[in-house]
Order: structure tokens, then sequence, then C-alpha cells
């Protein structure tokens, strides 16, 4: 009786019930909404490697190099030489390295040179290899093997020939036209970069970069290009290219620090190396501020709208002061008038929430293509998590407590007024 | 004015078996004042109203008379005496049993703002069965269901067209804002029906009907009236004429029991 009647007031008073509801509405999708992209960024970032011991690049910052390395971020500042990769790689604590090459892209999406040893041993999420959707792996230097989401937004199929090109831009006008590949291959989908990567062989990137620099009289670069091997795919036949970082995986992962140190020591070039996970943490480290910042502007704004809510329960009280005493005439007892604005207020709080969630799944939803296409972010639309219904409970319980203030007031004029309002 | 002929109090009233009138309302030695001591704005030393009866009560304004029905609703207790409602001393109920006591036994009318802005005619007049279980059961003897009886009501009151009943208050003409008030006050058969200065705001046409209808379902309910006006042209209509000056020694100079 006393919910139907919170809601047909309600009703009544429609127009500021709908912007409260909507200030509600919007402050309870953004604090959601900063929340999700705060723990699926994390989640994301994560999830993009596993089972890896040591990342290894020229030297320059661990965070920097995660960044670019791992999350093709950024660009390296400086390249490792080939027999560098192949001392360490042959260390008895390694049980394998997977070699990465970066620098090139097509129509946008980064181009990653590598060898058969990256479909092998890379892995992802909870230890997930990487897997095929359709064709086969590299095998001969002009072999491409896509991204699902290279695939999907390119429609590209298995044969479809592709240019890369210099640099990492959307646009590019240093296209590699005389050295085309061949897609033999696109993944599936796994929630990270790699969907959106371009692979190619290492020699396949080594003859584009050799030609280009032919294109300039460099003998140096002519001697590479003749070294290749047009048709079978031989990483090792090169040992003059560079490289611009490598994973490694030990034997033992007991081994990792001092691998790490011997790696930042190796005296023939100057390195470093670092552990993915503690490095991920020195990233939560630089973001954590600008997180708690935001949560905070984001509960600020939860504040602001429940306040809202507050004036405008609090200045319907005296106009309806008449409206309580008719209830109180038919037998309403005070509980109930208070109960009538604790409805109201409750309802409101409840049906803002509501509306914030659904606001911020359509909001994923819509958003979702853009956040990975922009941001690399991959956004899981799922349940709430723990936390998120925390967070609702948390705002539900602030709701209910706010309208603790007119219930009370109300309460208190409906005890004077009895069926006479008494000013 | 068309208005019913006037009835005395012994023709409406049931007799008890003994042969006396049975009692609605019974006041006795009453003083009110909303600061808790003297001076008071109510004090009245006997007042009697019986089953079925018209009881007009006249006084200015300020004199007292909305303490007295809040008095009577059981919204405020007396400082000293006793309020008997249906043999009742209301006096003595908590403030949630006296809330459940004026849900169960008491149907108001005001004088204006009556009706509840956000809820239908039906739903207006279907209101008091919410707050008492006993209402409910007894308007859903009479009509079957409470919202059949709501519409009994409404037709008797020449407001049940179909049109009307789901339409919102807010959309009526005053005159039918209080008709429909009149059958809230009415729905579920209670004993004591309270109005106050309903009729200030209606037209004289208005008036004599709305009265003739008031008059009539409280007869048919056997409910006893307490009708609170300060337009004297009233007087005759009822059973009995009660200048509330002469009982509250409170406002006027010269008490004297009625």
């Amino acid at each position: 009786m006393i919910l139907t009647l919170a809601i047909k007031s309600l009703r009544n008073r429609k127009f500021t019930a709908v912007l409260t509801l909507l200030s509600i509405g919007l402050a309870v999708m953004l604090l959601l909404g900063v929340e999700r992209l705060r723990s699926e960024s994390r989640e994301s970032f994560a999830a993009t490697i596993s089972g890896t011991d040591l990342v290894v690049g020229a030297r320059s910052s661990p965070v920097h190099l995660l960044l670019f390395s791992v999350f093709r971020i950024g660009n390296a500042t400086n390249n490792i030489r080939w027999d560098s990769y192949r001392a360490i790689a042959q260390r008895p604590e390694v049980a394998w390295t997977i070699p990465l090459s970066l620098g090139d892209s097509h129509r946008g999406f980064r181009v990653l040179g590598t060898t058969h040893e990256y479909f092998e041993h890379f892995r992802f999420g909870r230890d997930r290899k990487l897997e095929l959707a359709r064709g086969a792996v590299l095998e001969h230097m002009h072999d491409a093997v896509l991204g699902a989401d290279v695939a999907v937004k390119l429609g590209y199929q298995p044969g479809d020939p592709i240019l890369i090109a210099h640099g990492a831009g959307d646009v590019s006008f240093s296209l590699h036209e005389d050295q085309p590949f061949r897609v033999v291959g696109v993944l599936q989908r796994t929630g990270t970069p790699v969907d959106r990567t371009v692979h190619v062989t290492l020699q396949g990137m080594d003859a584009v970069h050799a030609q280009a620099a032919e294109d300039t009289f460099d003998p140096l670069a002519a001697a590479v290009r003749a070294g290749a091997d047009e048709h079978e795919y031989h990483a090792e036949k090169n040992p003059k290219r560079a490289i611009t970082a490598f994973l490694v995986g030990l034997k033992s992962r007991g081994a990792a620090l001092s691998m790490q140190r011997l790696v930042t020591e190796y005296s023939e070039e100057p390195l470093t190396a670092i552990l993915p996970g503690a490095t991920l943490l020195e990233v939560w480290e630089i973001v954590g501020a600008a997180e708690k910042t935001l949560f905070a502007v984001s509960a600020l704004v939860v504040v602001v709208g429940l306040a809202g809510m507050l004036v405008a329960l609090l200045t319907s009280l005296s106009e309806r002061r008449r409206e309580m005493a008719v209830l109180r005439s038919v037998g309403a007892r005070p509980m109930h008038i208070f109960a009538l604005i604790m409805g109201e207020a409750a309802f409101l709080t409840l049906l803002g929430i509501a509306l914030g969630i659904a606001a911020l799944y359509l909001g994923l939803l819509a958003g979702r293509p853009w956040l990975e296409s922009r941001l690399g972010l991959f956004i899981v639309v799922g349940w709430p998590s723990a936390y998120e219904f925390a967070l609702m409970i948390v705002v539900a319980a602030a709701g209910v407590l706010i309208g603790l203030i007119p219930a009370y007031r109300i309460y208190r004029y409906s005890l004077a007024d009895g069926m006479t309002i008494r000013i | 004015m068309d208005v019913p002929a006037p009835a005395t109090s012994q023709t409406l009233a049931p007799q008890r078996s003994g042969g006396s009138p049975e009692p609605v309302v019974t006041l006795s030695g009453v003083r009110f004042s909303w600061s808790g001591a003297a001076p008071f704005v109510i004090d009245i030393d006997s007042l009697r109203v019986t089953r079925g009866e018209r009881v007009f009560l006249r006084g200015p304004s300020g004199s007292g008379k909305s303490t007295l029905l809040s008095l009577l609703a059981g919204v405020i207790t007396p400082l000293a005496g006793t309020v008997r409602v249906l043999d009742r001393d209301i006096g003595t109920l908590g403030g949630a049993g006296r809330d459940r006591f004026r849900a169960d036994h008491v149907g108001f009318i005001f004088q204006m703002f009556n009706l509840i802005p956000y809820l239908s005619v039906v739903e207006n007049v279907c209101l008091p069965c919410g707050f008492s279980k006993r209402r409910k059961e007894r308007a859903g003897r009479e009509g079957g269901t409470v919202q059949a009886e709501a519409v009994r009501l409404l037709e008797h009151l020449d407001m049940g067209e179909a049109a009307l009943l789901g339409r919102p208050v807010t959309e009526l003409s005053v005159g039918q804002q209080q008709r429909v008030a009149a059958a809230r006050a009415l729905i579920g058969a209670p004993e004591l029906v309270i109005a106050d200065e309903p009729t200030s705001s209606l037209d004289a046409d208005r008036r004599a009907a709305f009265l003739d209808l008031l008059f009539r379902e409280c007869a048919r309910e056997q409910a006893a009236l307490i009708f609170v006006s300060h337009d004297a042209s009233l007087a005759p209509l009822f059973d009995r004429t009660i200048q509330f000056a002469d009982i509250n020694r409170a406002f006027g100079p010269a008490p004297a029991p009625v």
C-alpha cells in the first residue's frame, strides 16, 4: 500500500523524479564505469602475458620495455643485436626464447616479426596457448598470421596479399610495396594485443628493410637481403639482424633473478631484463594515484546525485503536508508517512542504480570497439563483480540514509499536524 | 434550498435494549491545551452524540472546533477527562492503537484539498480500506469487493459514470471532489462521520445536493454525523445544533451541559 502510494506520488511529480533518477543513474554509471574500466584494464593487462619469466630489451626503463614489447604501446628507443640475443638464448638456464621485432604496421595494426617459437611458447591468460582459427602458422619468409581483430576488421582470409609500412601510424607513406606478404593463418581471439597484431617472419621483416635500405644504396642492407631465402623460413640465416626485444622462458623460475642480473650486467651491449609481473606492479603504482583520483571524483558525483534527491524531497515536503494530513485522517500512522517518504527515496535510489547499470552496459557494449581499437582495452561485458555489487549496496544504503532526513521531517510534521496543518 | 427535512435524534438513533440511544461519542470533563498547561483551548464538561444522530457544531473560527475533531479522531489526547468513542476510552489507547481505531471507525470530510491528487477517483475512495482491515471487510461484504463498493457509493453520489471513475481527481470540479470525499468517508461503514466545513466552498445548489447525499448515506449506514460549520443557515437541517461556545468553557463565557 505504502509502496504503491510512493510510486504514484513520484509519478505525480514526474519531472523532478525523472531529473533525480537521471542524476543518480548517471552518477552510478560513472562510479561503476570507472571501477569497471579500472578492474578490466588491470585484468586485461595481467592476462596479456603468462609463463614468460623475463622480457629483455635494449637499456631503457622497465615500464617502457614492458609497454612496447608486450602491450604494443609506444616504440623501442634502441634495438638488440642478434648475437647478443643468441648468446643469452643459448644459456643453459634458458628453456626457450621468442625474438620480437616491432616498428612496422599494416593499416594501423602493429606488425610483429618473430619466429615459430612465438606460436609454441607464448602464453596468455591462464597459461593459454595461441590457437589458429584457420590456416597455418608461419612457414615461408613472406607468410603472415593475423590476430583475430585484424582479420575481422580488414576482412582478410588466408591467401590474401598484404603490404606492410614503416612506422606504427594509421596511415603511412612508406609502404614496402615490392615485398608483399601473404596471409596464411588467422589466430583465435585472445582478448590481448595479439588480436591486433600482424605476425610475420623475422626473415621477411629483414627482407623488407633490406629492400628499403637498398633503395637508398646501403651496402649492408644489400648484404642482408642477399642472405635471405625467398622460399624457406630460417631465422638463423641473418646474423646481422637486430631485434626489438625478446621473451625468455627459464627452465627454473627460481633462476629469474640471477638471470635478470646477468642480462643487466651483459658486457657486450647495454640491456634491460624485467620480470613482467613485477614491472606490471610498477605500472599499477604509477596509474594507482590517477585511479584513486578518478574514483574519488566519481564518488563525489554520486554524493551530488543523492544530494539532488534530498533537495527534491525536502522541497516537496511543505506542499505535501496537506496530503499527509489527509492520509492521517484515513488512518495512516506517522510511521506510514515516514515509510512513504523512505519508500520514495528507496525507489528513486534503486531505480537510479538500475538505470545507471543499464546505461553502463549499453555504454560498454557500444564503446567496446572504440576502447579496443583506441586504447587496446579488452572489456568483458559480464555480470557485475562482488566489488561492484558492494558499491551498489553502498549507494543504495546511502540513498536510504539520505531519505531518513526528509522522512524524519515529515514524520515530525505529521505528528504535530495530525489532520490540521500547524505552521 | 432543496434540503431534506430535519429529523429528530429519537427517530434516527437506534435504541439500546434499555431504551436509551446507543452513544457513539461521549466526552466528559475534557481539557486540552497545546502547551500542556492552562490556558486551555478545549474545556468541555460533557458532550454526547448517539448512533444515527446528525449534529451541527457551530462556532466561529479559532473557537477550537478543529482541536475537538482531532480529540475525537484520537490524533491528540486530552490533558484531563475522557473521550469515549463507541464505548472505548481512546485516551487509554497507544498512538498506533488510536490510529487503527480512527481507520476502523471514523470517516472524515474536510473543507478543501480533501483528496490525494495522484490517485484516481476510485483509488481515493478505496484509500481507508488500505489502512483498515475492518473497513475493507465491511466494504467487501457490502459491494462484493472494495472497488465495487466504492463504485456503488459513487453511484449513490451521482459520480458513477465509468469515465469519471478512473479520472485523476485534479480534473474534477470542487463539487465533484467533495462527493468523492464523502464516498471515501462512508466506505466500510464507519460508525462516526466527521465533516469539517465541507460545504464552505460550494454554491447553494451544490451544497444542498451534497448534504442530501451525505444525509442519505449516513442514514443508510446509521452513522453518527458531526458536521462543523459557521454557516448558521444549515442548522435547521440537523437533528441538533450545538453552539460550540456554549459547551467549550475555554472559549465561551457561559458553558452549559449538553
